[in-house]
């Protein structure tokens, strides 16, 4: 799960991290009324959306006073900030983060994240703070210095002034550093984060490392236990057919292409897209109906599908296994009943009975095609779709 | 004998009184995997008893441990729910547990890394978390997967997906293919079993002539395994990598399956395979397919000069010799790095062998 700038900050000053004094506004005039609390001859105003790149997007702006400060806020809020993670439409800002300005000397990049080669945290520390790091990696791997956690000790001591010391750091700022990420080290552990990004990390001319930027995003699977982080979830930032799609426990993505997919099992998801492609169409999303698809789940997965006005065909790739594929064809006719469905729809159905399930679906008086295998079933909804877009 | 459980393999169950954890005690049971208790804490003494298997009964246990010195269990399945799964797999190894097959999804990733810290160096051998299960057609069936959709044979199966390795095992049968082994390794980015662990027994296992090898987006483990084929492996390959259409950045819904970073791409995942020797097909319908074209074409070779490779043999040794040729080419251009690193990967095989 992804959160905001303000909400990781929150979670570092939690365990002691150092970062940027602040508060969040909603409006201009709490922005103002923060940055006078803040005084200070600068403040910053941030937008608050979960893509990256808000600065070169026109979303960060610096004030030199309150009244400012109310101005570049009043300029933030609600514009669609567009940046190269949002795609073209932009997203909403509906939160600004306003926080005490600091005098650079250094910018520093710090992340913490899982290396699933060796399955140990790794913490990463690079002199192009500010960057992205994707790019450091791509030109200049060098520059990237890496030390991996053993989840029994923790993020050793040594360990922090071997990068430390590798970015070149006088004495008094090392520490200050090996501090900062042995506290980072423990906020990742104790919240079940999957990423923490410090990016810029800053040394200021006082001698203060400070998280100018954070990134954290949290472990869905670790969630349960940790209901104060789930409440931080922002569903403006998410696509709603996502969001619907999770309420059912399903595995909705939203794609470009006209043919609606509905699969049971990921990786079979997945394939299913690849060989739609293979057949000349385009996938519209992904979706995984998980082991269990019974009508009231079938039946979800189809509206959220047919919720996408691009939808020209349903593509139905069942590998029932253990379950009985005449109970499977019945909840495929429930819920195609139940949704008003006028679209082509192909049914790939395999599993124990399936001739039984083959003419229950064929007997349903709706317009559904029973497909062999996934090449006949891919075939047969990249052509109905053609039709239907031709029509 | 084919590889991690045959029919000597005595199961206990960990999570037999859910409602998963009994239907597929249930199934288990009536594929004729000996499924010798369960573990259920608070209802040690009672039993399962399963319908689906003609009523069979299986003793029920509070701990592992109890459970291990009762019945002699080798191997365990696990059906506990995400938040106590971590738990469950470590008392599974305090109990001295050689193979364990955990089912559960959703597991923290945190969880497991501990998890795998904790259990590295001892002799268990971890499948999982969130996958199917491992079945030796005709001998033992430890998971979720339908049983009557295999058929014993001579190809193993090793995927890192649930549905779709049915998909690949149900081609395989119809094309009148049986399988050795079939393994889901699972869909988490930190699990136990890898695609090289199931690569080298496959490679090692008399019963087996050839692997499909079915990997998806995210990580770097169909990479590696490329790397283990290309030097290690004489038996064919055929491969299938899902996720060409899936966009960067999001999570496709295997914990494990997103490319983050520009890594992880399925292009990349073929271009290594192939590059390895590995048939990887495009369509992830022309797995059977791609296997039986595979399998007569060595056939028309060996029948084509009978008297220099009895029983088919020479045709696998060619084949090998071609990707030590293409091995070589490579080594070439880094020769430093090699030697050292050959020596490595050697010590590493013989150690996951005698796991």
């Amino acid at each position: 799960m992804k959160i905001h700038e303000y909400q990781a900050k929150e979670i570092l000053r939690r365990f002691n991290v150092p970062v940027p004094k602040g508060r969040i506004a909603t409006t201009p005039e709490e922005a103002q009324a923060i940055a006078r609390e803040l005084g200070g001859a600068v403040c910053v105003v941030k937008a608050q959306i979960h893509a990256g790149g808000r600065g070169k997007g026109g979303g960060v702006k610096l004030a030199r006073s309150p009244e400012e400060a109310r101005a570049r806020a009043q300029e933030i809020l609600g514009m669609q900030l567009v940046t190269h993670q949002t795609g073209p439409a932009g997203q909403k800002v509906r939160r600004v983060l306003v926080e005490q300005g600091c005098d650079i000397a250094r910018e520093l990049y710090l992340g913490l994240t899982l290396d699933r080669d060796s399955s140990r945290l790794t913490l990463m520390a690079s002199s192009e703070g500010g960057v992205e790091i994707e790019e450091v990696a791509a030109k200049h791997p060098e520059k990237i210095l890496k030390t991996a956690i053993d989840p029994v000790v923790g993020l050793s001591s040594f360990q922090g002034r071997k990068l430390a010391y590798g970015l070149g750091l006088g004495k008094d700022v090392a520490n200050r550093f090996v501090e900062f990420a042995r506290a980072l080290a423990v906020a990742y552990e104790r919240v079940d984060a999957s990423l923490a990004e410090i990016n810029p990390l800053v040394l200021t001319k006082g001698g203060d490392v400070l998280a100018l930027d954070a990134k954290i995003n949290l472990d869905d699977n670790a969630l349960f236990r940790h209901p104060d982080l789930a409440a931080m979830r922002d569903p403006d930032e998410e696509d709603p057919r996502e969001n619907e799609a999770k309420q059912f426990d399903l595995s909705y993505i939203a794609l470009e292409g006209n043919i609606g997919c509905m699969v049971n099992g990921a990786g079979l998801a997945m394939a299913t897209m690849d060989i739609i492609k293979l057949a000349g169409g385009q996938p519209a999303n992904f979706l995984d109906v998980g082991g269990g698809a019974d009508a009231k789940k079938v039946t979800a997965a189809f509206k959220i599908i047919l919720g996408d006005t691009h939808v020209r065909a349903v593509l139905v790739n069942i590998f029932g296994g253990i379950m009985k594929c005449d109970v499977i064809a019945e909840g495929i006719v429930v819920a195609a009943r139940e949704v008003g469905l006028r679209l082509p729809l192909v049914v790939r159905l395999e599993g124990t009975n399936v001739e039984k399930g083959k003419a229950i679906l064929a007997q349903s008086g709706l317009a559904i095609t029973s497909a062999d295998g996934m090449r006949d079933a891919a075939e047969k909804v990249v052509a109905a779709a053609r039709q239907q877009a031709a029509a | 004998m084919a590889i991690f459980v045959d029919s000597n393999t005595k199961l206990l169950c960990q999570g037999i009184t859910g409602s998963a954890g009994a239907f597929h005690s249930g199934q288990m049971l009536a594929y004729g995997t000996k499924l010798v208790g369960g573990v259920t804490p608070g209802k040690g003494g009672t039993f399962f008893e399963a319908p689906a298997a003609a009523g069979k009964k299986v003793p029920i246990y509070d701990t592992v441990a109890q459970a291990v010195e009762a019945t002699g269990a080798d191997a365990t399945v696990i059906f506990v729910p995400p938040a106590f799964a971590a738990d469950a797999i470590l008392e599974a190894a305090d109990a001295g547990i050689g193979l364990i097959v955990t089912i559960t999804e959703g597991i923290p990733v945190l969880d497991m890394v501990r998890v795998k810290r904790a259990i590295a160096g001892q002799p268990i051998r971890l499948v999982g978390p969130n996958c199917p299960g491992v079945i030796t057609p005709g001998a033992c069936k430890i998971g979720i997967m339908p049983g009557h959709i295999h058929k014993e044979g001579r190809i193993g199966v090793v995927s890192r997906s649930g549905t779709l390795t049915y998909e690949a095992v149900h081609q395989l049968t119809l094309e009148g293919i049986g399988q050795s082994t079939c393994v889901g390794i699972g869909g988490d980015p930190v699990n136990g079993t890898d695609f090289i662990d199931c690569l080298s027994r496959f490679e090692a296992d008399p019963r087996t002539d050839g692997v499909v090898m079915i990997g998806e987006i995210g990580g770097g483990a169909e990479e590696r395994a490329a790397e283990y084929i290309r030097h290690e492996m004489k038996k064919p390959v055929v491969g299938f990598i899902a996720g060409r259409t899936a966009p960067p950045g999001k999570r496709m819904g295997h914990a494990g399956a997103i490319i983050s970073g520009g890594k992880g791409t399925a292009q990349d995942k073929v271009a290594a395979l192939r590059a390895a020797g590995v048939q990887v097909v495009d369509s992830p319908a022309d797995m059977g397919r791609a296997m039986k074209d595979l399998l007569a074409r060595r056939l028309a070779k060996s029948s084509r000069k009978p008297s220099r490779s009895p029983g088919g043999s020479k045709p696998r040794v060619k084949v090998a010799a071609k990707a030590r040729g293409r091995a070589k080419a490579t080594r070439a251009v880094k020769p430093a790095a090699k030697p050292a690193r050959k020596a490595t990967k050697k010590r590493v095989v013989a150690k996951r062998r005698a796991r």
